[in-house]
């Protein structure tokens, strides 16, 4: 009989969390809802990432995610309805449809790896990832970082070019 | 002093160039005309390098004799293997000489084409082309290599083109000058062939070089080497003859020059006259090293320069157009040069050259008075006793007739002297043509003098009422020229008649030229003092009857003539009409050549277009062919497909909702459908 | 007992609801948020695995590159929403259908 440990615990209030706030997402009638909901999300996957013992990932998550892209979200929802609309701006359409489909595939998915099918490593102790992500970004995963940097810079004049007002 | 304006000898012909640029560019502004501005500029740019060469000269005679040949070097050019040319300028006797002549007449005449053009509305244009044409003239003659100097007889041969033209919308004027440019580029074709054979045939001995200085050792490789049956050396002279045949109005190409007359008066002064024309002595003067070495061109070139003096002469006696006489005088005289340059008497043909610069300019620009004053008349038969009206003209023209009929002590006396001597220890029948020519000379040119200011006034009542002496800017140069004119023979008293006087060295001229030119080998025997004594006074003799004979037959008894040409109307016809070489010309190269051009027009017609209007038949053909297949099978391919595709896209369009939402159900489906297919 | 399953549970669940909410918004950024659970559910999955395969880096990188991928994709798009904004005056998909054939 495994012992409950509080690594299990934790991960099953993050599951939830993470889940729960998902479906928040998902389900919740007002976008600024869904917004809000996000942040949870997020928040519960970063917590999973420290439980997967990879607390730069995990601290990124938080940055980037919640402090970069999320409040681009609620920008985005901000400067694209007006305040009074906020009750009719996130309608669902063919969710009648979209349930079974989507239930059929997550059994699907989750049938396809029902058992022990995986090869497990043994536990190694926590060690902190800063230095191995380090490393190797700036050894055999070097191309690759310098390739997404450009991307960014790509992403970054893509997006001042698509909202410039034409010049008339 | 003289070594300071010496160090500045390349300022010589950029003078002209940049006079010909500055009044160039202020003909082409079509600004407001000027004529205090233009002419100043254009005087400043002809004269500075007179004084210049006047410098130059005195610090060439300090130098002891064997030093008097400097090579200045302006900047490199051409450097293509073997053939080095630069820009360089060769300052030897005979180009200080050429350049003195072309620098103080081209003064005087650009002086006194201030006065002839005042009423001119394209003065900077004349000016232009006047500057150019001693920039082109001076590298003619400063040039130190072959290219140069063929740059420079392109250039006067183009300005001679453009000043014959000057007044081109007369088409007849036009017409000249084209003729002019036409016939010279047969003599520059000839020339440029001549010299391309003489640098070719060194390069294969291993002396290629195109400088003068250089070429006087290489040619000397070229003894013996043969061309066919002929040896090679003449057969460059020949080329280069015929060259300058067509620059200098030689037979056959010398049917230009009195065409040229079309041109302003000053010009043909300048060119036509005094400088151009010469530039084929000069150029053999230049190569005498080479000629030297073929008795045979030589030979050819004493018959040629002979034969035309006594055939121009002979035209001269019935021509009334007062410039065309001059242009048939000109013709002669420079006759006589090539016969003096045939006859290796190379001193003696620079010697005219120099003197008949002086009074042919002089004469030239006498008539130019003379038509000037006379409102543009040119036909002697309508002048006669102008010498009342025009005193200076008629003073200067008259000492100028004296020198070129070759009476003593004036310059011609001298000059034809000396080629006549020559000529005589040459060979007898020369001689004898050359006298004959002298005589002819005598009695034409006292013949246009009398009509022109002797005899009874035949001047139309309203050229009378404008006739008047000409201005001081025209009056001057003349002045000068006549007593050029007069005392320019001094220059080369024959070493004979110095001898008589008891002078050594009298002949100037010929000890100052010598380190410039090589003779042939063989000397030619000379006759004795007697013998020459005996043909001066012969030759004066001749001359002085000439001018009586001329001067009484158009004056006291002028039914002889008359009743002569009409007794010969024949001969008198033939004559007039220049023995109808310009006709001969017409008939057998202008007109060939046209004929020519139109056969080939017809058969560019008929044939080629024949080819070409078939070639395009039959494609029209094949295309009507192809097109009928195309319209019906590939067309109907084409369309078909196209029916087909209209029809998928009618069933297909149903899709695309342009919904994100419906693409991605259907791209869920897909995935679904081939998950379900693997693993289900 | 915590194992490798329960994580590949939790990420296939939080697919499916990015993929639900995908494929039912109507509303642009509605779809954009689903888009994020879809790839926090690829990033986590990558790292649970790298985790329980004893792999210290390869997942951490995966994530990190995903991670800014994200963020580019989610300023492009959002731009490309408020540009739609501007165009029909609304960012409801059901409208902007000038793509239908």
């Amino acid at each position: 009989m495994p012992m409950i440990e509080l690594k299990d615990i934790a991960f099953i209030i993050l599951a939830l969390i993470t889940l729960g706030s998902a479906g928040g997402v998902a389900f919740s009638k007002k976008i600024i809802y869904s917004g809000f909901s996000l942040l949870g999300s997020l928040f519960g996957v970063a917590g999973l990432y420290i439980l997967l013992s990879n607390d730069f990932i995990a601290a990124t998550q938080l940055l980037i995610y919640v402090g970069g892209v999320l409040i681009l979200i609620l920008f985005a929802i901000m400067l694209t309805s007006k305040i009074g609309d906020i009750a009719v701006t996130n309608k669902s359409i063919n969710w009648k449809v979209a349930i079974p489909i989507i239930a059929g595939l997550a059994c699907f998915l989750i049938s396809s790896f029902s058992g022990d099918i995986w090869k497990v490593a043994d536990k190694t102790p926590y060690q902190s990832s800063v230095s191995f992500i380090g490393n190797a970004l700036l050894k055999e995963f070097l191309l690759p970082f310098e390739v997404i940097s450009i991307v960014l810079l790509c992403a970054l004049i893509g997006s001042i070019v698509i909202l410039k007002r034409e010049v008339k | 002093m003289a070594e300071k304006l010496f160090s500045l000898i390349y300022l010589v012909p950029l003078l002209p160039l940049l006079g010909a640029f500055v009044n160039g560019a202020y003909a082409f502004s079509g600004a407001k005309l000027v004529r205090p501005f233009v002419h100043t500029i254009a005087l400043a740019a002809i004269f500075i390098p007179f004084l210049i060469t006047v410098g130059a000269f005195l610090h060439v005679t300090s130098l002891p004799e064997e030093s008097r040949q400097v090579v200045v070097t302006f900047f490199p050019w051409l450097d293509v293997g073997s053939f080095k040319a630069n820009v360089e300028f060769l300052i030897d006797p005979l180009s200080l000489t050429l350049m003195l002549v072309i620098t103080g007449i081209g003064s005087l005449i650009h002086l006194y084409s201030v006065g002839y053009m005042s009423h001119e509305p394209s003065y900077a244009r004349y000016f232009t082309y006047l500057n150019l044409f001693c920039f082109a003239m001076l590298i003619l003659v400063m040039g130190s290599n072959v290219p140069m100097m063929f740059i420079g007889w392109e250039g006067v041969g183009l300005c001679s083109y453009l000043l014959i033209g000057f007044w081109f919308t007369d088409s007849a004027k036009a017409a000249a000058g084209m003729k002019a440019f036409v016939v010279n580029r047969v003599g520059d074709f000839a020339f440029i062939v001549g010299f391309l054979l003489l640098y070719w045939t060194l390069q294969s001995k291993g002396h290629a070089t195109v400088q003068f200085v250089e070429l006087r050792n290489a040619v000397t490789h070229l003894d013996g080497v043969m061309l066919g049956s002929f040896s090679l050396v003449t057969i460059v002279c020949v080329l280069m003859f015929i060259g300058a045949t067509g620059k200098s109005a030689q037979i056959p190409l010398y049917v230009w020059l009195p065409d040229a007359m079309a041109g302003p008066t000053p010009v043909s002064a300048l060119i036509h006259a005094a400088t151009m024309v010469t530039a084929g002595v000069y150029m053999i003067g230049r190569m005498s090293y080479l000629f030297s070495m073929s008795p045979a061109a030589l030979n050819i070139i004493a018959t040629v320069g002979f034969v035309t003096a006594l055939f121009a002469a002979i035209i001269g006696f019935t021509q009334n157009d007062i410039k065309k006489v001059l242009a048939y005088s000109t013709v002669s005289q420079l006759g006589y040069m090539f016969g003096a340059m045939g006859v290796a008497a190379y001193t003696a043909g620079v010697f005219h050259l120099l003197t008949h610069a002086f009074f042919k300019a002089c004469l030239f620009l006498g008539s130019g008075s003379v038509i000037h004053a006379m409102s543009g008349e040119q036909d002697i038969q309508k002048m006669g006793a102008l010498r009342k009206h025009l005193p200076i003209t008629h003073a200067t023209f008259f000492l100028s007739t004296l020198a070129i009929a070759g009476i003593f002590p004036f310059s011609g006396f001298f000059s034809k002297d000396e080629i006549l001597w020559h000529a005589f220890n040459h060979s007898k029948l020369l001689w004898l043509i050359g006298v004959t020519a002298a005589a002819g000379t005598a009695v034409y040119m006292l013949r246009m003098v009398t009509l022109t200011f002797y005899g009874e006034s035949r001047v139309s009542e309203e050229a009378m009422h404008h006739l008047h002496e000409s201005p001081l800017s025209m009056t001057i140069p003349l002045m000068v020229l006549a007593f050029l004119a007069v005392f320019g023979g001094f220059l080369g008293v024959p070493e004979s008649l110095g001898h008589f006087f008891g002078l050594h060295e009298s002949n100037l001229l010929e000890h100052w030229l010598e380190p410039s030119l090589v003779f042939p080998k063989e000397a030619l025997p000379m006759a004795s003092h007697a013998t020459e004594y005996f043909l001066m006074v012969f030759s004066l003799g001749i001359a002085i009857s000439g001018c009586l004979i001329g001067f009484v037959l158009y004056t006291k008894r002028k039914d002889i003539p008359e009743s002569l040409a009409q007794k010969y109307p024949k001969v008198y016809e033939f004559i007039y009409n220049k023995y109808y070489v310009d006709e001969f010309y017409k008939a057998v190269f202008v007109n060939n050549l046209l004929r020519l051009n139109d056969f080939l027009a017809l058969f560019d017609q008929k044939v080629i277009d024949g080819i070409v209007n078939g070639t395009a038949y039959v494609t029209k053909i094949v295309a009507y062919v192809s097109g009928w297949v195309d319209r019906t099978f590939v067309d109907g391919l084409v369309n078909l497909t196209a029916s087909v595709t209209s029809f998928g896209g009618i069933i297909a369009r149903r899709f695309q909702t342009g919904r994100i939402q419906t693409y991605l159900y259907l791209a869920l489906g897909a995935i679904l459908v081939i998950v379900f297919y693997r693993f289900g | 007992m915590i194992s490798i399953n329960s994580y590949l549970f939790v990420t296939v669940l939080l697919f499916c609801l990015g993929l639900y909410n995908v494929i039912t918004r109507s509303n642009a950024v509605g779809i954009l948020m689903g888009v994020e659970l879809i790839l926090n559910a690829a990033s986590l999955n990558m790292v649970a695995f790298a985790h329980f395969n004893g792999n210290l880096v390869g997942g951490g990188i995966f994530a990190l590159f995903l991670i800014v991928l994200a963020a580019a994709e989610a300023a492009v798009a959002l731009a490309i929403v408020v540009s739609i904004y501007r165009q029909f005056g609304t960012i409801d998909v059901e409208e902007a259908t000038n793509l239908k054939g």
